[in-house]
């Protein structure tokens, strides 16, 4: 996919400038309620016509206000999802699935409904009434609604947000699911850095209407790392666990984690880098769970913090340390250091 | 009861005329909704104050303008004498325009709370789904409507049934051809001994229009089961 936008849209108190290019597939747009990402979206889907500047998708113009060309909403096969579901009320769960796919001309139709109602475990909503889905399974019939009309682009504007946090993640392998088995290009809106993180390679960073970065989502989480309170959050998929003593043990780039809150089942969990505590030498006794032995893959300065990456096997984790520290530490790439974790730091997000 | 047949046909008329006035009605309140809420056009103040006047001008206002217009020599009256044997002062008709003109601000206020009550997003989403702006208009804005547009079309069926001012001047008061219910009460009211006939025919209004109202509330409670 290519995109190219250029747009300016002046508000009352605010002006709304997006510009870049992009070829990624999982494009993210990160940036604080108020950033101009809703406006973005509703320029994108062709819902706002006022307005001026160019959108190009795949080298087809979109919306040109030089060259007076606009397509309307229903030309561009532009689908997006909202924050809200939206479903429509008058309708059942599966004729709000099909509602896209019956307006899309067979001969564009990529997706067949039985295999998306599959991934997505819709077959038990079908007959249902939308009121009586819980917010989860709205949005998941939002999103094979859009899926199903095919289109060359989904937009994604906050789609995890309305509903809790338990919830919101339990909906990731199924957002994830779906773009592999289906291959469409999207644009995920979100001011979640671990959004961002899970479903994006490439993140447009907006800031008062303005595009202020674009960079990979692990760069952007870096970058922010200083400014946040809960410091970089490492995202770790460990599976095979086994419980022993009321701990989980993982098998984690060739060493063991240990675990108060695992499962049976493959997870995500994450760890602040603030979590984790580093020695050099080994210590005798310590009542942290975790003693990981790692290398300083490298070191990254943000103000009077530094970054530390530390590799074990495949793996890595990224911990923080003010510099001082991170001078007596000797952090340098290559060396060798004692990270300690405590089994309670982990957090489970599905 | 000791209806005349000219107290039946008053009934009948009312009836007929209300039912006529508001059916005939309804595609175009529906379109001035429509016109007023959705779309970005311009002079809409223009077009709002037109439709409300009627409500803000006295019937007996709207009942000369429209007997000035309708009549032999006025713009719309000279129009349609062209075609033979049209005529509509003084018949029924005349009684269905007055009450249609009359009736029709409350019909479209009614549409139009009920159109504004539709979320923007639903109808964004739809064109973002490939429907054209008159296909989200049959898919999902007319369904989500339904109800407003029943509580319009009875307000304003209620409304016909007691048109009085507009009607007795753009259709007479001629009993069997255009004497409604109101019309056929004024009548026996100022009779001698009539005021039994006045009482009676003002009962059957009552029903009527109790009738009506039940119907509406009867279609509302099917509406809310369909949709759960």
């Amino acid at each position: 996919m290519n995109l190219f936008v250029s747009l300016r849209k002046d508000f009352e108190r605010f002006c709304c400038r997006p510009e870049f290019v992009t070829n990624s597939r999982r494009l993210g747009v990160f940036g604080r309620s108020g950033s101009g990402k809703s406006t973005l979206v509703h320029f994108l889907a062709g819902l706002l016509r006022t307005g001026r500047g160019t959108i190009e998708l795949d080298g087809e113009v979109l919306t040109c206000s030089e060259r007076g060309i606009w397509l309307p909403p229903e030309k561009r096969r532009i689908a997006v999802v909202f924050q809200q579901a939206c479903l429509f009320p008058h309708l059942d769960a599966g004729k709000n699935l099909l509602y896209g796919y019956r307006r899309t001309p067979a001969e564009l139709r990529r997706v067949d409904p039985k295999e998306l109602i599959e991934v997505l475990e819709l077959g038990s909503l079908l007959d249902r009434d939308v009121e009586t889905l819980s917010g989860g399974e709205r949005q998941r019939v939002a999103l094979g609604r859009a899926v199903l009309a095919s289109p060359r682009l989904l937009l994604m504007d906050e789609p995890l947000s309305a509903l809790d946090e338990g919830l919101k993640y339990q909906i990731i392998p199924y957002l994830r699911e779906v773009f592999e088995r289906f291959t469409i290009p999207f644009v995920f809106v979100s001011h979640s850095m671990n959004e961002m993180r899970l479903m994006t390679d490439e993140v447009v960073v907006m800031h008062r209407g303005a595009v202020s970065d674009q960079t990979t989502p692990d760069e952007l989480a870096r970058k922010r790392m200083r400014r946040t309170r809960v410091g970089y959050i490492n995202l770790l998929t460990l599976g095979g666990g086994r419980e022993n003593d009321g701990l989980w043990t993982y098998p984690w780039g060739g060493q063991k984690l240990l675990l108060s809150a695992g499962g049976p089942e493959e997870g995500l969990y994450e760890l602040s880098s603030k979590d984790i505590l580093l020695f050099k030498q080994h210590p005798e006794a310590i009542s942290a769970r975790n003693l990981l032995v790692c290398r300083v893959g490298s070191r990254f300065e943000l103000g009077d913090r530094v970054g530390v990456e530390l590799t074990s096997g495949s793996e890595k984790l990224i911990a923080q340390v003010v510099r001082p520290a991170a001078d007596e530490l000797g952090i340098v790439e290559g060396a060798k250091v004692f990270a300690a974790i405590k089994a309670s730091a982990f957090r489970r997000l599905y | 009861m000791d209806f005349s047949p000219s107290d039946f046909q008053a009934i009948l008329l009312s009836a007929k005329v209300a039912s006529v006035a508001t059916l005939v009605s309804l595609p175009f309140g529906y379109a001035a909704a429509y016109l007023l809420v959705c779309t970005r056009l311009r002079g809409k103040a223009v077009l709002d104050g037109l439709i409300n006047l009627p409500l803000v001008l006295p019937p007996v206002v709207v009942g000369y303008l429209l007997l000035l217009s309708l009549g032999e020599r006025g713009w719309l009256g000279s129009l349609l004498a062209a075609w033979p044997g049209v005529r509509i002062v003084f018949t029924w008709w005349a009684a269905v325009i007055a009450s249609a003109v009359v009736g029709f601000p409350l019909l479209v206020r009614s549409i139009r709370i009920g159109l504004e009550g539709i979320d923007e997003k639903l109808i964004q989403a739809s064109r973002t789904l490939g429907a054209r702006w008159y296909d989200t208009l049959f898919s999902v804005i007319l369904p989500l409507s339904g109800r407003s547009v029943l509580a319009g079309a009875t307000l304003m069926f209620a409304r016909s049934l007691g048109e009085f001012g507009a009607t007795i001047i753009v259709a007479g008061n001629i009993p069997g051809v255009t004497q409604t219910i109101p019309l056929a009460i004024y009548d026996y009211t100022n009779t001698p001994g009539g005021d039994r006939m006045a009482l009676l025919l003002c009962l059957v209004s009552i029903v009527i229009s109790f009738t009506v109202l039940l119907l509406n509330e009867a279609l509302v409670q099917r509406f809310r089961r369909s949709r759960s």
